[in-house]
């Protein structure tokens, strides 16, 4: 009964004398081989050269800082309800007279933290950010962490830095879709 | 002889026939039915007598007036303050022009109100969030600058924020209704129409508190509570204590092991049946004050059940097994912090690594 049309007969041939010293074979195998040094490799260096991995890929999180500087979140929390993995927490303060030119809201996050050994990049968090505050960078990943107290990131790991700021080319879905339909690449810039 | 029982006023409603005893309201009558079927209501609040007429988001169609003179209503009409007539027919939902008034009627009152959710405290329990969510358009259409007040202390626990006040009145007849007679409570007219000290005067009365319960948005707040937590972060707990001045029946929210806020009982109309004094609001906020009854019962579409678990889920005995086995007692000398000032003190350190990393070089 033939199950499938993949079988394949079997031939019980003597080889011949030339097949029997595997020379010519093993000349041939060495041909693929030294073939492929002169090839264009295949892989990269990875700590050392990184690969682009696309404009939507989905790294290290970045809490965003506004065009003066101002923090953008506002611990609405909806990030932290939104989370599958239950990574962020969130305490709110209330801004004081003189805060003015570090938090953008009335109220901020005092305490923003990611735990990321919970955090599974699936950015909601992101989607679910009222203030474009939060967003997963596409040309950072999280560092390997050998130690128990570099997994919780506090706002200091995640504060955007003003002097090196994160460059997208589409910060909103519709930015992004109305660049498609264009067919035009735009510029990575700041923000909106 | 004669029949001295009430006749009852057959009413149909979103084609469901319904009896109701004559001076039923419409809503009253759509209540009954049940929340799905009930119009919205944003001033109209059954325990306190006087409320309804101001915010038109009940608006319902009434197409036969009554048995004796079917001819429809020619305009829409509020439900919370239109009694029924035998016989009368009411489409709520079946209508597309009460659907499409009630569009407008949100629009309308989102006209002043500040769209900063993420920043009020009353976001997820909010009735005009939840008004706007079901009924209202997806994006504003409103360009002009909205009016803007002062926040306001109204005594030591609540504050006013009358930028969100939506008019109301519930807390002008809260106020009216719990302190000896005052006549007015809201000053001006219009667009400038604004909650006056009035109710300041009432902060005194024991049960002023209640106002912040009674308010649908996020106007009157309890600043013991202001920006502690979001209310999806909290659990509600049922609780009672003997209180000598009220009830004691009340609504704790946990965060942690840390009463955060302290509520009265809303029913499923989000409506307070029992106030609640300022004793138990505001100055019983630990567990050792009440006596625990359970988990609030909540919808679990609610954002207020969001990341919460039944205790009674079934866990998986084997996985627990391995676990307890293979337990080990780590140094978590990470400190689990809850108070505010230490907190700041943190957050201020914090932030000033932040800022040295991330702005240090732009001064």
């Amino acid at each position: 009964m033939q199950l499938t049309n993949r079988s394949k007969q079997v031939s019980n041939k003597q080889m011949t004398f030339a097949e029997r010293i595997y020379l010519p074979a093993i000349a041939t195998g060495l041909g693929i081989t030294i073939k492929h040094f002169f090839q264009k490799k295949v892989t990269i260096q990875y700590p050392e050269v990184k690969q682009f991995l696309g404009p939507v890929f989905r790294g290290r999180h970045v809490l965003k800082r506004d065009e003066q500087g101002r923090e953008r979140c506002t611990a609405c929390g909806l990030c932290a309800v939104a989370c599958p993995a239950e990574a962020i927490s969130m305490v709110a303060a209330e801004r004081e007279k003189g805060e003015e030119k570090l938090y953008r809201e009335e109220k901020y996050a005092a305490v923003y933290e990611i735990n990321m050994l919970r955090c599974i990049f699936c950015g909601l968090c992101e989607e679910a950010c009222p203030k474009q505050a939060i967003y997963l960078r596409h040309d950072e990943f999280v560092p390997v962490f050998t130690e128990r107290d570099q997994v919780i990131w506090g706002k200091d790991l995640l504060a955007e830095n003003m002097n090196n700021r994160y460059l997208r080319k589409a910060w909103t879905k519709e930015e992004a879709r109305e660049q498609d339909l264009k067919g035009v690449e735009a510029e990575p810039r700041t923000q909106l | 002889m004669e029949n001295t029982a009430p006749q009852l006023f057959k009413i149909t409603f979103d084609g469901i026939e319904i009896e109701v005893p004559p001076g039923t309201t419409i809503m009253q009558a759509a209540r009954q039915l049940g929340p799905h079927y009930a119009p919205p209501a944003m001033c109209y609040y059954e325990p306190l007598k006087g409320t309804g007429g101001k915010c038109r988001a009940c608006l319902v169609k009434v197409t036969a007036g009554s048995a004796k003179d079917p001819r429809p209503m020619p305009k829409l009409v509020p439900s919370c303050i239109t009694t029924v007539q035998d016989g009368m027919v009411v489409e709520n939902t079946t209508n597309e022009s009460v659907l499409e008034t009630r569009r407008g009627i949100v629009e309308f009152l989102l006209i002043n109100h500040p769209l900063d959710c993420p920043v009020c405290d009353q976001a997820g329990e909010c009735h005009l969030q939840d008004f706007a969510f079901e009924h209202g358009r997806v994006t504003t259409r409103y360009e002009e600058e909205r009016r803007t007040f002062e926040k306001h202390d109204i005594g030591p626990y609540v504050q006013l924020h009358m930028t969100r006040c939506i008019l109301c009145y519930r807390c002008v007849f809260t106020a009216d209704q719990i302190t000896n007679k005052r006549v007015h409570g809201v000053m001006n007219r219009g667009d400038h129409a604004e909650i006056s000290t009035y109710i300041e005067k009432a902060i005194d009365n024991d049960f002023s508190g209640n106002v912040i319960d009674v308010c649908p948005v996020g106007a009157l707040t309890d600043k013991t509570y202001r920006f502690k937590s979001r209310v999806w972060f909290s659990k509600p707990v049922e609780a009672h204590c003997d209180c000598e001045k009220c009830s004691g029946n009340v609504t704790l929210w946990y965060r942690g092991d840390e009463v955060i806020r302290v509520t009265a009982r809303k029913n499923e109309w989000g409506e307070v049946k029992e106030f609640i004094c300022n004793t138990c609001r505001f100055e019983r906020k630990k567990t050792s004050d009440w006596t625990i009854e359970g988990p609030t019962k909540i919808s679990r579409h609610s954002v207020i059940m969001a990341n919460k678990y039944r205790a009674d889920l079934k866990k998986p005995a084997f996985g627990l097994k391995v676990a307890e086995a293979q337990y080990k007692q780590i140094d978590d000398s990470r400190p689990y912090i809850t108070d505010g000032t230490t907190i700041r003190e943190l957050s201020k350190e914090n932030n000033a690594k932040a800022n040295q990393r991330s702005l240090a070089e732009n001064n």
